[in-house]
């Protein structure tokens, strides 16, 4: 998907999750994340952070080593 | 089969818990305090003669038919007004009560044309059979005097006479055959309650006359058809027992164009159906209907519906028709072609909340165990996966509370983001009802939706704030109940979690949340607000309805949290009267989502990386899953267009015209290799599909739907699929091509699938479903007939859960360039997208979508009433006709998406809720300009769509 879409996506999940009280909020961005997007678009996401693209929300970085790792498909 | 023939009581039923006991015709018999010696006799199988009365409507006495004798009192008074009380004994068969009755018909049978033979009405007429239980043998009086019925009475026109008023398409009125019991104007004002209809005139004089002496069309009647069902004579009749005769047989079923689900008779002769008549036991819509269910089914035998399969290498070229096997096997060798080349992921499906259940069921089943992945979604992704979202994370189900019997025990009404009137209209009658009974309404909703002011209906409050605010909304509401107290704290401790509580309490007590500081920002003055939140804690019962004004918003998920919240805090959940309930648009949008619709949930709402769950699949299914969520419909536009997601089966629905950002949809379909449209009609996808396989209605397949208060109701095939198949066959068809072993015979074994499967289904069956009628989920162990009020002794999930809802505003911002905001809706003759409303006479009602605007922005941008204009936002353009109303506040526009010509959704955005990625319908920066007609991209989609729906006839090879 569009880069800046999945980027846009991402940070609107964190700016929910950040108004959550006792820090639920890595673990909630991650566990959504997790929960709801398809492989292709974690990829996505992990890819863009590797490579430092995108401009992420603080909570979506500080998630991202919680959040569900991809298969290596064959 | 025959003809199901419900017993007529006479008066409604009383549901008083004293009873009292009489004697009538020698038979004792106990009823509940407050019923009339009428509906008495008839529950002691004593039919008491009657012409004004009918047990939809409350009694009027006005027909003196049925009159009795009591014991130690004087004269006869009418059984039908007559309460019965303890020890009363009645006589309904004496010499003075016959010659009465005889007097009264041949009064009647004097101004009535004797043309029995020929009359619509003949073996189905109440004022015949009236006359045959009296006894009536001659009338001595003749035509010669004052009389309805001759066109010229003595060689000159008769002034009482009037003609046929066949103005609305579905029935006619004949006056020449009213006997003025008003049975027809109670059951407008009592069960439908638009009040469209009154009698005019008095004595002989008297006649019944839509509005001031209007026409049908012209008046306000919504066509609902509860005149014409409560009319004992000709004069209000269906046209199409006119045109074809009386039924010989009836099946009840299920409607399937609302999320209401209303239960009706198909009435039949043969396979043709007479007419439909909504079923009294039906426990969603008691008896009532609108006027889609009752009259809007003749899309089902519509020319423009397709029966053979088509297919084709590419959209450019005509369709090819085919048989089904090849129809079949070309989509087998494509998608698995598909899944060689690109991988497992690259295909996917939409399930449709159109079909059954046991459909919907099946297509998923497909997919995950076929196709071996999670891409399959279904159309509530675009209505109301907030909805499942926001309950699930706060009560712990994703479904509504209650059932629409609780609307009969509630005080207090928040309506937000629904119009029910148009949207859910049988609920709306219900409601309206219920309001005219002294229950209060507060409406939030940008538009002064009709209820606001309705006849003998008043909202306390109607919050008319700015779309896209909802969340500020509610948050401010829950501050002024917060701060002032009003909030229930005993409930809050015993069913809540009271830490989450406290962080929400705190929150929402903020002063940045008051009425007052956020007044300007939502539109809504402070005292408004106040007042609602005050009305809403304190007025007794509190219920929520909310409809997709809620859900397709940035903030669905977060606006749905902020409604459990209230209900939690006010303590309004868990018992009749109160509630959450999202009004769900589509006859079977809650059975989708139930049935496993959502690419991260297998049936019963449960994760696909639970495994436990996972197990019960594989075990009964011998594949393995996949534990990984699949895409939603918007990620596998996205997937299309990179280039990884090439085929897709999508099931009855229309993506193309229902889903946002029309021309990304068209892009991601275009980017496809086989896609597969399921469907009655080449509806708007089927331009970019490459197979075409034919569906079928509601009334050539048996199965189940799940309406909004999550009752199963049974549908019922009253005749053969004109396209060979029902939905569920063909399904099982194309996975069969695709190498599965499936074996249904009967819908019957899908939903035993399901029970197996499914915890909150364990003890649904059809014959349960034929004993009750209808039961509603959760239906196990724990409830073997079903749950009508959810969270009756604790939430499911456990302690209910206060969410924090923070505000944020939309990005969808109104500028310089777009300065108005457009917000969306549906109107009462038409459904979603209109396919199937649109092949239907209901379009005398609504021949195209019209753009509302405020006086005050029209005239800035001088636009008069009727001017075709130009809606542009920063997706695309197109052009409507614009009606200058106040009923939008300025600086909104309004408009509906009927009609595939509008092309509304050229106009939204990508915008999307955060959490379940439902489109924001309800908010788009928009300018409304001038315009002489189409735009460029209406004139060169309608060119696209005319060079796709080409098709060739199929040639069949000579043997
Ligand atoms: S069709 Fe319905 S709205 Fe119209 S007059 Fe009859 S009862 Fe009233
Ligand atoms: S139209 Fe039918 S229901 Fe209405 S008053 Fe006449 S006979 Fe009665
Ligand atoms: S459309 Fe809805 S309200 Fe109308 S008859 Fe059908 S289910 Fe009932
Ligand atoms: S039926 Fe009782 S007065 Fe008409």
């Amino acid at each position: 998907m569009a880069p800046d879409k999945l980027v846009y996506m991402a940070n609107q999940i964190a700016t929910f999750f950040k108004s959550q009280p006792d820090n639920e909020g890595v673990k909630g961005v991650a566990n959504h994340i997790s929960d709801f997007w398809e492989p292709r678009m974690r990829k996505q996401l992990f890819d863009m952070i590797a490579k430092g693209n995108g401009d992420f929300h603080p909570l979506v970085l500080k998630a991202a080593p919680m959040i569900r790792k991809v298969k290596e498909t064959a | 089969m025959s003809l199901i023939k419900e017993v007529d009581y006479g008066t409604p039923a009383k549901n008083s818990e004293k009873t009292v006991t009489l004697t009538i015709d020698g038979k004792d018999v106990t009823v509940p305090e407050g019923t009339s010696v009428m509906r008495a006799s008839m529950e002691a199988g004593i039919q008491v003669p009657k012409l004004c009365a009918t047990d939809m409507v409350d009694a009027f006495g006005s027909c003196r038919l049925c009159l009795v004798e009591v014991e130690g009192r004087n004269g006869t008074p009418a059984s039908c007004t007559t309460p019965a009380s303890d020890g009363m004994v009645v006589r309904t068969q004496t010499d003075r009560l016959k010659k009465i009755r005889k007097g009264v018909m041949e009064l009647y049978i004097s101004d009535h044309p004797l043309d029995c033979l020929t009359c619509a009405a003949n073996g189905d007429c109440e004022l015949q059979d009236m006359a045959g239980a009296v006894g009536l043998r001659d009338v001595r009086y003749g035509y010669e005097g004052g009389n309805h019925v001759q066109v010229r009475q003595n060689g000159e026109e008769n002034p009482r006479y009037m003609a046929k008023d066949e103005t609305n398409p579905y029935f006619t009125y004949d006056p020449s055959k009213c006997i003025v019991c008003s049975r027809c104007v109670r059951a407008c004002e009592e069960v439908q309650g638009t009040f469209a209809l009154t009698i005019e005139g008095r004595g002989f004089e008297s006649r019944v006359s839509p509005g001031m002496h209007e026409n049908f069309m012209d008046s306000e009647c919504v066509s609902c058809g509860a005149c014409v069902q409560a009319c004992p004579t000709a004069t209000l009749q269906e046209k199409s027992v006119i045109e074809i005769g009386q039924p010989e047989h009836s099946v009840v079923t299920t409607c399937a164009y609302c999320g209401v689900g209303c239960s009706f008779k198909a009435e039949m002769r043969g396979e043709e159906l007479v007419r439909m008549v909504p079923y009294k036991d039906g426990k969603a819509n008691r008896g009532h209907s609108c006027v889609k269910g009752r009259f809007a089914y003749g899309y089902a035998n519509h020319k423009d519906r397709i029966l053979n399969p088509m297919i084709r290498e590419s959209v450019d070229e005509p369709w090819q028709e085919v048989s089904w096997e090849e129809a079949l096997r070309f989509t087998a060798d494509k998608f698995k072609g598909i899944q060689a080349k690109y991988g497992k992921g690259a295909l996917g499906g939409i399930t449709s909340s159109r079909c059954t259940n046991e459909e919907t069921f099946l297509v998923q089943k497909l997919i995950r165990a076929g196709f071996g992945n999670n891409n399959v979604d279904t159309c509530a992704r675009v209505c109301h996966s907030p909805t499942g979202y926001g309950l699930k994370t706060t009560f712990g189900t994703s479904a509504g509370t209650q059932d629409f019997d609780s609307v009969e025990h509630t005080d207090v009404v928040i309506l937000i983001g629904a119009n029910p009137t148009d949207g859910h209209p049988v609920f709306a009658s219900r409601l309206k009802k219920r309001l005219r009974q002294g229950a209060k309404l507060i409406v939030i909703d940008p538009r002064r939706i009709d209820l606001v002011r309705s006849p003998h209906i008043e909202a306390v409050a109607h919050l008319p704030l700015r779309p896209g605010t909802n969340v500020a909304v509610l948050t401010s509401l829950a501050h002024v109940i917060v701060t002032e107290g009003l909030f229930d704290e005993a409930f809050v401790r015993e069913r809540c979690d009271w830490d989450e509580f406290q962080d929400w309490a705190a929150f929402v007590s903020d002063p940045k949340h008051s009425p007052e500081a956020i007044a300007d920002m939502i539109g809504v003055d402070a005292e408004t607000m106040r007042k609602a939140a005050r009305s809403f804690a304190t007025g007794g019962n509190g219920a929520i309805y909310y409809g997709l004004g809620v859900t397709e918003h940035s903030q669905g998920s977060t606006t749905v949290m902020a409604i459990a919240n209230l209900a939690m805090a006010t303590g309004n959940i868990g018992r009749p009267g109160v509630g959450v309930n999202p009004l769900r648009g589509q006859n079977n949008v809650q059975g989708s989502c139930d049935m496993g619709s959502f690419p991260h949930e297998l049936p019963g709402y449960r994760h696909i990386q639970d495994s436990a769950t996972r197990d019960i699949f594989e075990d009964i299914w011998g594949v393995k899953l996949d534990d990984e969520p699949g895409l939603r419909i918007p990620n596998m536009l996205d997937a299309a267009v990179d280039g990884t997601f090439k085929g897709i089966y999508i099931q009855g629905e229309d993506i193309l015209q229902s889903d946002p950002d029309t021309k990304h949809v068209a892009a991601g379909l275009a980017a496809m290799e086989c896609v597969v449209v399921h469907d009655l009609f080449l509806n708007e996808t089927a331009n970019y599909a490459h197979v075409f396989l034919p569906g079928s209605t509601f009334l050539e397949k048996d199965g189940t739907f799940t309406n909004a208060e999550r009752r199963i109701n049974r549908v019922r095939k009253v005749m053969t699929p004109m396209n060979g198949f029902a939905d569920w066959e063909v399904t099982q068809n194309l996975a069969r091509a695709m190498g599965l072993d499936w074996n249904y015979t009967h819908p019957s074994q899908v939903m035993a699938e399901i029970a197996a499967t499914t915890p909150s289904f364990a003890n649904v069956s059809y014959d349960l479903l034929e004993r009750e009628g209808s039961v509603q989920w959760p239906c196990n162990a724990k409830a073997p007939t079903g749950t009508p009020v959810m969270h009756m002794d604790g939430f499911v999930r456990g302690k209910g859960k206060f969410v924090v809802t923070e505000y944020v505003a939309t990005d969808e911002r109104t500028g310089p360039r777009f300065p108005l905001l457009l917000t969306t809706g549906r109107i009462l003759s038409q459904y979603n997208v209109g396919a199937q409303t649109r092949r239907t006479e209901n379009s005398a009602w609504h021949k195209e979508d019209l753009l509302e605007i405020h006086p005050h922005d029209a005239e800035q941008r001088g636009i008069r009433e009727g001017d075709w204009i130009r809606l542009a936002s920063r997706s695309g353009e197109t052009s409507l006709r614009a009606t200058i109303t106040d009923r939008v506040a300025p600086g909104v526009v309004y408009t509906t998406f009927h009609h595939p010509g509008t092309q509304a959704n050229v106009i939204t955005t990508d915008y999307t809720d955060w959490a379940t990625n439902c489109p924001e319908y309800k908010v788009t920066a928009v300018q409304v300009s001038s315009s002489n007609g189409p735009t460029e991209w209406q004139v060169e989609y309608d060119r696209q769509a005319e060079q796709s729906r080409r098709i060739k006839p199929r040639v069949d090879a000579a043997e």
